[in-house]
């Protein structure tokens, strides 16, 4: 995967080049203020509309290292050319953002281009937040504004060279950054056109959701086809064994998981966490929009529980008997979603293996010890071969599609990325 | 016909395949260290080492253990004669009622043995998976911290553990 | 059974002495027969020296407590006690734990009581009977006895001349009333008192010895398994024995009214055969429970009668500064780490159960009541079980054990309940109300002080079989008895309601709500952690108000001097007055004194608490006790530390869930508790030794205080007071705002 980002950047290297340096330094910076707003700048509510507003940003989820302090950056994303340490977007004025006025903050949501007029990397998500209003702009600045500052020492990312040159990114967004603000669609109505504005801004679902094309840029005419994120599957939406109605979406999207779905797993996780937190007004909207998309890929409905497709698999049955059933057979004493009907999860219904794998692997908690739903891992309790034989049973007795192949070499494979990220 | 290794001891059972070793270890063996919490993988009372990983016996199907190396904590010393683990969960009192105990006993000594002086933070997300009622969390620490520095002072050249 | 249990024959085999002097009715009879009230601890209730003493032939010793191992250490200290007083070395001594046929009845094993009850009794029991057996060796050697020594389990004369033990006690030395006063061997001669003697059953518990309940096997034992109804409210329709009757190693359902239950020749098949049985039943139920999002507001309504704790005045002086506050606590669970068990034996004449239960005794009567058998024809013994200190399901477990073992004889039936069944069944720490009024004169006194708790019972232990769970389920049910009040000055709900603060105008109610829309019982401290809880914050609060500082203004309304040196003490290790506080940040303090009889308490804490999302994070925590005369210091430490970190976790993450008809609180990530990664940086604990001084009860002495110094340390950290537990993080970012 990672070589052919690197022949592609060698590729392109030298034509960018040729087209010239120039371009690239035609940002200028913009005058630092001399002193960060204070909190009387800003109104209670707006605040608060800016918080509830970060939240379905996900600023706190990029912008906090584990163990670090709140916004103050440092944390590793993983991408495809590297990691990329996030940056400080506490108000402190020397590593922070304390320096910015509103102007500056806007231009960086919308263009990507810094206070000082650097470039940033599309791993922060401007090319949604270009969508952004003058209204949620205002108010997630003055969010961002007064939380506490906390001064950091950036850590250096470390990307492939050529791939860290700033000045590259001109050429990415002549190509793939189009910006472009929402237009209502006068046949829906304001929450669904909500809904719309933020699952293309502000929400940047399309980040894991959407198909990438060699450069890391979303594919335009592939909106919502399914992508990758933080190693996972971001299935398509709304795809799943059975539609999604948007009162279904909305449980899901606020508590992490609904009866009729499952939980949310991997990245998805944070995100739900984050969404808790939103305005649910904004949280039914999203739903409302989504789920009246029409699924791009419709996914097979599962099984009816038969044993008969698994039959021949001796192995997977016995496991999934003394490792799976108690929860996920009938009569499982279990609240939903623990539990789940197989026949209604996403990860078990898709084609790519890699979501059921991971989960089987890493299982299901909620960070901070919350209530919430919890599958233990069984990394350590299964072989290859085991794991293997268990999910080719869970497919073929809950699945709806045709077999999965390799899962040996899958699981292996996904084992040992597991420890990395 | 299920072959178990169990502390070095095989055993040829007539079980079914899907039976969860915890059943096995307490009904068909006699053990009484791992123990029934939750069934679910919640709480790590059940907690045995299968080839050095510590693993939930409770969601441990007998046929996924067959042939690979089964350690209870049984098989790491005895009430005469404790392991040195086991000793200075002794010695710091590092239990209340010892429900939980054996399951923590067996945890930690996965990673005494790939890891014999881990540091207090590598310990506490270690033994993340283990439930304690009683609090008994920070003796258990300072159960396994024992042996880590015992350790450490064993190996003077060995490179230190942040301790933190 | 031998090998499981010392039967009582085994027991008087081995002491030629005792045969004759001791009867299974005795006790009873003793009981009855008022005891002389000055005799120390439990003497009074159980007199005779060889009820808590026996020695044999061969000078082997043994000590009988009624009282249970909980994981307290309780078997440790009590073998440290009688091993001193006798002279000999701890292994010497063999501990008989609770056990009707054998043991004293010193009713429950709770309220912080054993050191005080069993102890005192035990090392009074121990120094009389070392004196006894001075004096008789003095007369055989026809030399004084001030000549002579115990020692090792011998009497040695100056000469060299020894006797042992098993040849002096005879077949009555210690058949005899206890006197009220002891000599206890000089302080200057003391081998264990005051030691940390390494505790004496986690040997087996460290290598998977025998040690729980959970872990006897007895002869052509069977395993049992109960379906429990899916909510209180719950009465089966109806249900399908066929399909489980078929299963593989089945020998019995159990069907009677709305209880279900099932023996299978493995663990295993009993599991089956009850998800079996469970997917068959369908059940009626009533949603009779309170609406969750009113639980406070349907408390605060249900009928209550009032209980005077503390009669005074409850009105405010005018022109005092009156603050008034509400605090308000869930239902939390025991949550013990193994569910409930219990094995019984019916031999088709009598019933032998096997139980962690903490009264065996009263377990004793109820079972009679529930099995129709006479109370001579059972015999409850105490085995450990998983720690949760309370009632939990351990009765109801054994009653289960009881009724199955009476519907198969002969064989042993162990019944252990499933994790959901003992989360959604054991009776929970009642839900509490506290409102109060106090008001700080300018010279920063509490003037008055105005206090109503209220709540629903805490303690609903068996007495009769009314509160044995099973029993409600039968065919012919047994309701359950009105719950009462437990009389003080211990009290139930309003255990600690009364501050220990010199107060002149004070008044103390406790609103007593007979109806329990959850199950309740008795949980670690009782009202005792909430009492403390709201007394402590508000004593912060008023401090505040008056401008005075937490621990000074503790001290200004103290008298007793052991409740000083115990805030001293704790304030000075914890560094309160250098305290540097980082962002984020706080110190909180709170003091006690347990059911202000028992252990003092002083305790100071850090916690940090997220700005962004509200969480609390416990950093650490400094405790001074005054638990009277320690006697096993580290034991000590380690109830308190687990005591702090158990009762943190009730404070900062635990609230029974449920719904209009059933409990949603079903497993351990529907009821989160405290894991490794929230456990606090360092706990220390300091204790203050009084040699010399009465043993006072430690298990639940840090219950309460956390609570408040956590509350405490969150007001002094973000400014904002947390008066409703558990401080969830949702609630600290709403009060702290953006
Ligand atoms: S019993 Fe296996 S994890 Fe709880
Ligand atoms: S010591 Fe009791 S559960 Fe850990």
């Amino acid at each position: 995967m990672r070589a052919r980002w690197i022949i592609a950047a060698i590729v392109l290297l030298p034509l960018l080049a040729a087209t010239g340096y120039g371009i690239a330094a035609q940002y200028p910076l913009i005058d630092k203020l001399e002193n960060a707003p204070p909190r009387s700048a800003f109104s209670r509510k707006l605040i608060a509309d800016g918080a509830r507003l970060a939240a379905i940003g996900g600023c706190h989820l990029c912008h906090t290292a584990p163990d670090g302090a709140d916004f103050a950056g440092n944390r590793p994303i993983p991408t495809p050319f590297g990691t990329i340490y996030s940056t400080n977007i506490t108000p402190a004025p020397g590593s922070g953002i304390g320096q910015w006025s509103e102007a500056a903050f806007a231009r960086a949501m919308r263009a990507g281009i810094s206070r000082t007029g650097r470039h940033q990397f599309p791993a922060f998500p401007y090319p949604h937040f270009a969508r952004l209003s003058d209204a949620d702009l205002h108010a997630l600045y003055a969010f961002l504004m007064t939380r506490r500052p906390v001064e950091t020492t950036q850590l250096p990312n470390r990307l492939l060279f050529p791939l860290n040159q700033r000045w590259l990114m001109t050429f990415w967004n002549i190509l793939f950054f189009h910006p472009a603000s929402s237009r209502r669609d006068p046949r829906h109505d304001a929450e669904w056109n909500r809904g719309a504005y933020l699952v293309a801004g502000l929400g940047h679902c399309g980040d894991c959701h959407t198909p990438r094309n060699l450069f890391g840029a979303e594919e335009s005419g592939r909106k919502f086809a399914g992508g990758r994120g933080e190693g996972w599957t971001g299935p398509a939406l709304p795809a799943a064994p059975t539609p999604w109605s948007t009162a279904q979406l909305f449980h899901y999207l606020r508590h992490g998981w609904d009866q009729t779905h499952g939980a949310a797993a991997g990245p998805m996780q944070a995100v739900a966490a984050g969404l808790g937190q939103a305005d649910p007004a904004d949280v039914r909207a999203i739903a409302a929009y989504l789920s009246s998309r029409e699924p791009r890929t419709a996914l097979p409905r599962g099984h009816s529980g038969n044993a008969e497709p698994a039959a021949g698999n001796r192995l997977g049955a016995a496991l999934f008997a003394g490792a799976c059933a108690r929860c996920h057979a009938g009569g499982a004493p279990m609240l939903p979603p623990h539990g789940i009907d197989l026949r209604l999860s996403t990860a078990i219904a898709a084609a790519d293996p890699r979501d059921a794998i991971l989960t089987v692997l890493g299982g299901i908690r909620q960070p901070d010890g919350r209530a919430g739903p919890y599958m233990p891992g069984f990394a350590d309790s299964f072989s290859d071969r085991q794991m293997a034989a268990l999910l080719s049973f869970v497919r073929a007795r809950y699945g709806g599609g045709p077999a999965w192949r390799g899962l040996a070499s899958r699981v292996r494979a996904l084992r040992q990325g597991r420890g990395q990220s | 016909m299920i072959t178990l290794t169990v502390n070095g001891r095989t055993h040829r059972l007539e079980i079914e395949p899907a039976t969860p070793l915890l059943y096995v270890l307490r009904g068909e063996l006699g053990q009484n260290g791992a123990k029934f919490g939750c069934g679910f993988g919640e709480c790590g009372a059940c907690t045995v080492i299968v080839d050095g990983e510590p693993v939930f016996s409770c969601l441990l199907p007998a046929i996924a253990a067959a042939g690979r190396k089964i350690t209870t904590v049984e098989g790491l010393g005895t009430p005469a004669k404790p392991s040195p683990l086991q000793a200075a969960f002794i010695a710091e009192q590092a239990a209340q009622c010892g429900y939980c105990t054996a399951g923590m006993i067996t945890r930690a000594q996965a990673l005494i043995d790939r890891n014999p002086s881990p540091s207090e933070s590598e310990i506490r997300a270690w033994m993340e998976p283990n439930l304690c009622r009683c609090g008994t969390y920070l003796r258990i620490i300072r159960a396994v911290r024992r042996l880590a520095e015992a350790w450490a002072k064993a190996h003077p050249g060995a490179p230190e553990e942040a301790s933190r | 059974m031998s090998a499981v249990s010392p039967s009582r024959r085994a027991v008087l085999a081995g002491g030629g002495a005792l045969v004759i002097g001791f009867s299974l009715h005795r006790s009873a009879v003793a009981q009855d027969a008022a005891a002389p009230a000055e005799l120390p601890g439990d003497l009074a209730k159980e007199p005779l020296l060889d009820a808590w003493l026996r020695i044999g032939g061969g000078g082997d010793i043994t000590v009988f407590t009624g009282k249970a191992e909980l994981g307290q250490g309780l078997k440790t200290a009590l073998v440290q006690l009688a091993a001193e007083e006798l002279v000999v070395a701890p292994e010497m001594v063999r501990l008989i734990t609770a056990d009707t046929a054998l043991t004293p009845n010193e009713g429950y094993t709770a309220g912080s009581h054993s050191m005080q009850d069993s102890g005192t009794a035990i090392r009074n029991a121990a120094a009389q009977a070392r004196r006894l057996l001075v004096a008789r060796a003095a007369g055989l050697l026809q030399l004084p006895a001030a000549k002579l020594q115990a020692k090792g389990g011998t009497v040695v004369a100056a000469d060299g001349r020894r006797l042992g033990y098993g040849e002096l006690v005879g077949n009555d030395l210690l058949h005899v009333k206890a006197a009220p006063q002891s000599t206890f061997i000089a302080a200057k001669r003391r081998r264990l008192i005051g030691e940390d003697v390494p505790r004496i059953d986690l040997p087996a518990k460290v290598a998977g010895g025998a040690a729980f309940v959970q872990d006897l096997r007895l002869p052509n034992m069977v395993h049992g398994r109960v379906v429990l109804p899916p909510a209180y409210s719950a009465r089966l329709r109806s249900v399908d024995t066929a399909a489980a009757s078929r299963l593989p190693g089945v020998l019995k359902i159990v069907e009677d009214g709305s209880r279900l239950a099932v023996i299978a020749e493995t663990e295993p098949q009993a599991i089956r055969a009850m998800a079996t049985l469970a997917a068959s039943a369908n059940w009626d139920e009533a949603p009779d429970l309170p609406d969750p999002a009113n639980l406070f507001e349907t408390l605060a309504a249900l009928p209550a009668e009032t209980v005077p704790v503390h009669d005074g005045p409850g009105d405010m002086p005018s022109g005092a500064n009156v603050l008034e506050a509400r605090y308000r606590r869930a239902y939390q669970m025991h949550g013990a780490i193994g569910p409930s068990c219990a094995i019984g034996l019916f031999d088709g004449d009598a019933l032998t159960v096997w139980t962690h239960s903490q009264g065996v005794y009263p377990l004793r009567a109820a079972l009679a009541q529930l099995c129709g058998l006479p109370l001579a024809k059972i015999r409850c013994i105490h085995r450990e079980g998983a720690g949760c200190y309370g009632h939990n399901g351990a009765d109801d477990a054994a009653a289960d054990a009881a009724l199955l073992a009476m519907a198969l004889p002969a064989r042993p039936v162990r019944v252990q309940w499933m994790r959901e069944q003992e989360h959604t069944w054991e009776p929970y720490g009642s839900a509490m109300l506290v409102h109060v009024r106090g008001a700080v004169d300018a010279l920063q006194h509490i003037v008055a002080w105005d206090y109503t708790v209220r709540s629903s019972a805490h303690a609903t232990r068996p007495g009769g079989a009314g509160n044995l769970m099973p029993a409600w389920h039968r065919a012919r049910p047994i309701a359950q008895p009105a719950p009462q009040p437990l009389p003080l000055p211990e009290g139930g709900g309003d255990r600690n309601a009364v501050p220990l603060y010199a107060i002149p105008r004070l008044r103390v109610m406790y609103d007593f709500i007979p109806a329990m829309p959850l199950r309740a019982s008795a949980l670690r401290g009782l009202g005792a952690y909430m009492n403390i809880f709201a007394i402590e914050s508000f004593v912060d609060e008023l401090a505040k108000a008056a401008g005075a500082g937490a621990i000074d203004f503790r001290l200004a309304h103290l008298a007793d001097p052991r409740a000083k040196a115990v805030i001293n003490t704790a304030a000075a290790r914890f560094g309160w007055e250098g305290f540097f506080r980082a962002e984020g940040h706080g110190r909180g303090f709170a003091f006690a004194r347990y059911k202000n009889l028992a252990a003092y308490l002083g305790l100071a804490v850090e916690v940090a608490v997220d700005h962004e999302s509200g969480g609390v994070r416990l950093v650490r925590a400094t405790a001074a006790v005054d638990a009277g005369e320690a006697i096993n210091p580290d034991g000590i430490k380690n109830q308190i530390e687990g005591g702090i970190l158990q009762a943190a976790s009730w404070t900062l993450y635990e609230s029974v869930r449920f719904d209009r008809s059933r409990i949603l609180s079903r497993d351990w990530s529907s009821y989160p508790i405290m894991r490794f990664s929230q456990a606090p940086d360092a706990v220390e604990v300091h204790v203050l030794d009084q040699p010399g001084q009465p043993f006072l009860g430690t298990g639940e002495a840090a219950q309460g205080p956390i609570a408040a110094a956590i509350a405490n340390a969150i007001a002094d950290a973000v400014g904002v007071r947390m008066r409703d537990i558990p401080i969830t993080p949702e609630q600290v970012k709403a009060a702290i705002g953006v």
